[in-house]
């Protein structure tokens, strides 16, 4: 009896999730197999797979042709990569200083640093604007840079001091002890130390980056500084007839992204799921 | 600490905290928290003449009390709240189920599941926006052809482009996207109860229902809270992405979408006819940073320490 009873409720259990995994991958699946579609198999046949007559690469020939995918996503590569670099380095120095060692005013910038959790940094995009202006780097890639590291930094900081406040002082004053400088125990202990929370920071800073319109959008849109985020919301804005191109232009958006994650799905919940339980 | 021995040379001249903090203190104040304090300082400016003019609160009252401001600001505001009260009562329950079922440990697949349902939430708001403008679209007809598959093909309607439908429509399109952060938040927490904690009420009797209610539950109350306020804070300002993607600046039909990320954009830059206007949109930016404010004071001091109480 008991048995029976627990299979069937694991046959719900198991119906309910494949319910929402359906609900999940059915809007994906649909925009990739029709992106290789001709017009009328699109229309008439939407369900159906693209083989035989239906097959068409149309869509993708005419985004190719059209328009920078390729620039956008080296734009977005470099702004998300360079970024992040800045983010971890400079998050860790930061949090390694505030965890480290004591000193005068160490609560209050502890505190400061970490505040930007809480209010985003897209409240002060009028000022930033000037700023951007003033400094004369409006439609570069240098400006998304600096402030998204800007932006980046607070939860960085917040999940490395987390963890390194919780890493044994020992193995440092030992490097100390045998005549280390403190420059050399940042990078040559504290980098190798914080490395299994690198996964968790950068899930956490990666996304916003890649994906964020609003800063793209305001302070660099011209063309050779768009982020595929941009490049792909501005793009499909003048093609919205042609729909093969659309598909086409949404589906080169998401492959790069859905090939990243089916490799390193795996690390990255799991960076996940031990930052968010410090959280 | 070291009262005991004289401080060392060493650590009297101790520049490397210097070099260690500045990179990231410099490159946070200038582009963070500078920008916000001077838009702050702005909204209580006017522009008079090319040369800006310190008018106190006159720009906020104006916000609130000129029709033609406080008209969109309490649009905006109250599609916000819908916003946000759908995400708690809809997205958070249903990211809680889901990681409830996830978190089951004789669960086959779980690793799958979990990976499927943080996919939405990994791609851009813009391509989601469009894959479901695209899906609902009277145009393509798939939703109308699967309503009438089922039965419920008169049922259909373009709710994207109707006043009374669209603000709901968008709403769930970004809880389908966003479910899989509060999912994965609870999921941690849920693992992250002890075993013995678990065993200890199946013992007492409780069956695995119950132990959710009574056992788990209390448990991750203070990951609840901490779901709350991000998903308060993501909806008074990463819910622009979406809304300018689907439906444009204007935030149509007829305003019915618009929320203050979008309120605030055409403030700013201006539409139509409409001048773009600096100090004003400094100013709708000072009035969402208050009510972020008010959220934030609210989880701090309320939630958060009820919740701690919970938890020890």
């Amino acid at each position: 009896m008991r048995r029976v009873q627990d299979h069937l409720s694991s046959t719900v259990i198991h119906a309910v999730l494949l319910a929402w995994t359906l609900l999940a991958v059915f809007p994906l699946v649909l925009i990739l197999i029709n992106s290789f579609k001709t017009r009328k198999a699109i229309f008439g046949d939407a369900l159906g797979l693209p083989i035989g007559k239906s097959l068409s690469l149309k869509g993708y020939e005419s985004v190719m042709a059209n328009s920078d995918f390729p620039m956008f996503f080296g734009n977005s590569l470099t702004v998300t990569c360079v970024s992040l670099f800045f983010i971890l380095l400079f998050g860790a120095m930061a949090a390694h200083a505030v965890s480290e060692y004591e000193f005068k005013g160490n609560t209050f910038i502890s505190l400061y640093l970490i505040v930007g959790i809480m209010v985003p940094i897209r409240l002060g995009t009028v000022a930033l604007l000037d700023l951007i202006v003033g400094l004369g780097l409006t439609n570069t890639l240098t400006a998304l840079i600096l402030v998204y590291t800007a932006q980046g930094l607070p939860i960085a900081i917040f999940i490395f001091t987390e963890f390194l406040r919780s890493v044994s002082r020992e193995i440092k004053d030992s490097a100390r002890i045998d005549g280390l400088s403190e420059y050399r125990i940042f990078f040559e202990v504290v980098l190798p130390l914080v490395r299994p929370v690198i996964a968790t920071v950068a899930v956490f800073s990666m996304i916003p980056i890649w994906n964020d319109l609003w800063f793209p959008l305001i302070l660099s849109p011209g063309e050779e500084t768009r982020t595929v985020t941009l490049g792909v919301q501005q793009f499909i804005g003048q093609y919205t007839v042609k729909w093969g191109s659309v598909l086409a232009a949404l589906s080169v958006a998401i492959m790069p992204v859905l090939v990243m994650y089916i490799i390193f799905s795996r690390q990255l919940i799991r960076g996940i799921t031990t930052g968010a339980v410090k959280g | 600490m070291h009262t005991d021995n004289p401080i060392p040379d060493y650590v009297k001249r101790r520049w490397y905290i210097l070099v260690f903090l500045a990179p990231a203190t410099l490159i946070y104040t200038v582009f963070a928290i500078y920008p916000i304090v001077e838009s702050l300082r702005l909204s209580l400016y006017v522009s008079d003449e090319g040369q800006s003019q310190f008018v106190g609160l006159a720009n906020y009252l104006r916000l609130l009390g000129e029709p033609y401001w406080a008209e969109q600001f309490w649009n905006a505001f109250k599609n916000n709240v819908v916003l946000f009260i759908m995400h708690m009562l809809i997205q958070n329950p249903i990211a809680l189920a889901l990681a409830a079922l996830l978190s089951i440990p004789t669960l086959k697949g779980a690793a799958i599941y979990r990976t499927v349902f943080f996919l939405p939430t990994l791609l851009s708001v813009v391509v989601i926006g469009f894959i479901w403008q695209l899906i609902l679209s009277p145009l393509w007809g798939v939703t109308p052809d699967a309503m009438e598959a089922i039965g419920l093909g008169l049922w259909f309607k373009p709710w994207l482009g109707l006043e009374s439908s669209a603000l709901v429509t968008v709403t769930l399109i970004s809880i389908w996207q966003y479910v899989g952060i509060p999912l994965i938040l609870f999921y941690a927490a849920l693992l992250n109860i002890p075993e013995e904690t678990i065993e200890a009420a199946r013992i007492d009797g409780l069956n695995g229902w119950w132990i959710f209610w009574k056992v788990k539950l209390p448990m991750i109350l203070p990951t609840l809270g901490l779901v709350s306020i991000l998903t308060y804070i993501g909806n008074f300002t990463a819910s622009f992405d979406l809304i300018y993607s689907i439906q444009g600046g204007l935030a149509g039909p007829n305003f019915s979408t618009d929320v203050m990320g979008t309120f605030l954009f055409r403030t700013f830059f201006g539409f139509q006819a409409q001048l773009g206007d600096q100090f004003m949109g400094a100013t709708v930016a000072s009035a969402l940073f208050f009510i972020i404010l008010v959220g934030v004071g609210c989880y701090l001091f309320g939630v958060q320490r009820k919740l701690q109480r919970y938890d020890s």
